[in-house]
């Protein structure tokens, strides 16, 4: 994949809703945290679980539809979207 | 060969999500180079600040993790490193003092170039990298400081300056050939033209732009309120904590002794930070006009107190009158709940004449 092409899909992914269903393996809570404490605590906890297993963070800081993705480009690992409920966001992303 | 040399090479580097560092990581990683960037969390980081006082509606682009944005654009691994209590400790004391206002900026890059060859030696990475031209910075960029930092760490020979490595003495990877030297680069200096160029060569499209006002503590209204609390607190045979460093990032600073001062929010976003930290302390507001928080540092008496709330009615729509009736608050220590939670467990109503401008004056740390 070209530069271009990656960072394109990389911008997209900020939209990307998650699949309906789609449910972590291990369900992560930073509603109240600011970052970076969330990316500090999802880095922490993923690491683990098992390649394949899937991530499921909740937060209500809005920025981090923006900052996940991007962590993901940035480690590797699989960003798979987000589900909005009520002013919080559940992200979800499989470890590499 | 030996095995280090059928290894692939590894580096782990500082990565403060500006553009020398972004392109630093980037350069070794074309080189092939297995590349962790670390990102120390400090505590005095100006764009954390931002976030967590964000006004609402305020685009989140703007409050994005810069460190996590630049990782993405290099596409390396950024790793987030809480380091803000011992980093804390540096500070108070940098044995090779201070800047301009309390930037301890030659002992920063030492503390984080320390931390950073302890995490070279779990990962096993040969080189340690940071994004320093020769030259950019007074203090701690130029060649004398460049040369002692690398010292007093015990890099020599390790520690990899890739936008000005043609300009500095080779490091062990670059003699044995495992680095080519020839696509390190030879900047040095304050121009930022050399950098912008390569970011357009290498696609790198989003970065902050460089201010030197992404810490704290190089801020002048900062280091004052810095120093002032160090001071007093250690006087008093205190340890300054976390909470009180956080405090010193909003408000005005008044001292109304050398065991107490007031911090008054300055806006809507200001009190509701403020708010989050009532617990366990006093907070005051005027009662019938609108105005802002204070929180009083320390325990008052009634006498101060008072002082408190004339400070604050000094600050609310009621200024202009003879008295404010203002409303004192002392909040519960709300050990594991949320921020802001808590409740008063005592109350005090008083009427008190806003303070004098010449008595304001005497209290000011930073307006």
């Amino acid at each position: 994949m070209t530069d271009r092409a990656s960072r394109n899909e990389w911008r997209e992914l900020e939209a990307r809703r998650a699949p309906d269903g789609l449910a972590g393996d291990l369900v992560l809570d930073t509603v109240g945290l600011y970052c970076p404490v969330p990316i500090m605590k999802t880095a922490a906890r993923i690491s683990g679980l098992a390649a394949g297993q899937v991530i499921e963070v909740l937060s209500d800081d809005r920025v981090i539809l923006i900052d996940m993705p991007a962590w993901c480009r940035s480690t590797g690992h699989a960003y798979l979207g987000f589900r909005e409920e009520a002013r919080q966001w559940r992200l979800f992303v499989r470890r590499k | 060969m030996s095995d280090s040399d059928r290894k692939p090479l590894k580096a782990v580097g500082l990565m403060s999500g500006g553009l020398d560092s972004t392109l630093a990581a980037r350069l070794l990683k074309d080189q092939g180079v297995e590349v962790i960037g670390l990102n120390f969390s400090t505590g005095f980081c100006t764009y954390d600040h931002h976030r967590a006082i964000a006004r609402k509606g305020e685009d989140p682009r703007r409050l994005r993790n810069v460190a996590v944005q630049a990782g993405a654009e290099a596409q390396v691994e950024v790793r987030i490193i809480d380091v803000s209590d011992e980093y804390l400790e540096m500070v108070k004391h940098p044995p090779h003092g201070y800047g301009s206002a309390a930037n301890p900026c030659i002992d920063c890059r030492i503390f984080m170039l320390n931390k950073a060859r302890e995490i070279a030696e779990v990962e096993g990475a040969e080189i340690i990298f940071t994004g320093e031209v020769l030259g950019q910075r007074p203090m701690s960029q130029h060649h004398n400081a460049l040369h002692m930092i690398e010292k007093e760490t015990g890099l020599k020979g390790r520690l990899l300056r890739p936008l000005s490595a043609q300009r500095l003495a080779p490091t062990d990877a670059e003699l044995a050939g495992r680095i080519d030297r020839g696509k390190l680069l030879d900047i040095k200096g304050r121009s930022r033209k050399e950098q912008h160029r390569l970011a357009d060569q290498m696609e790198i499209e989003e970065y902050p732009q460089p201010s030197g006002g992404c810490c704290f503590l190089a801020d002048h209204n900062f280091g004052r309120k810095f120093h002032d609390l160090v001071r007093e607190e250690e006087t008093m045979g205190r340890t300054v904590g976390r909470d009180e460093i956080m405090l010193l990032k909003v408000g005005r600073h008044f001292r109304i002794s050398q065991r107490l001062k007031v911090i008054v929010g300055r806006d809507e976003a200001e009190n509701n930070f403020l708010e989050r930290f009532r617990a366990g302390r006093w907070k005051v507001a005027a009662l019938d006009h609108l105005g802002p928080v204070s929180l009083v540092m320390g325990d008052p008496g009634d006498a101060e107190l008072a002082v408190a709330a004339s400070i604050t009615a000094r600050y609310c729509d009621g200024k202009g009158e003879a008295s404010v009736r203002v409303k004192a608050e002392r909040y519960t220590v709300a050990e594991g709940e949320p921020f802001g939670a808590g409740q008063p467990d005592r109350t005090s109503v008083m009427w008190v004449s806003p303070v004098t401008d010449e008595s304001l004056a005497s209290m000011k740390i930073v307006d």
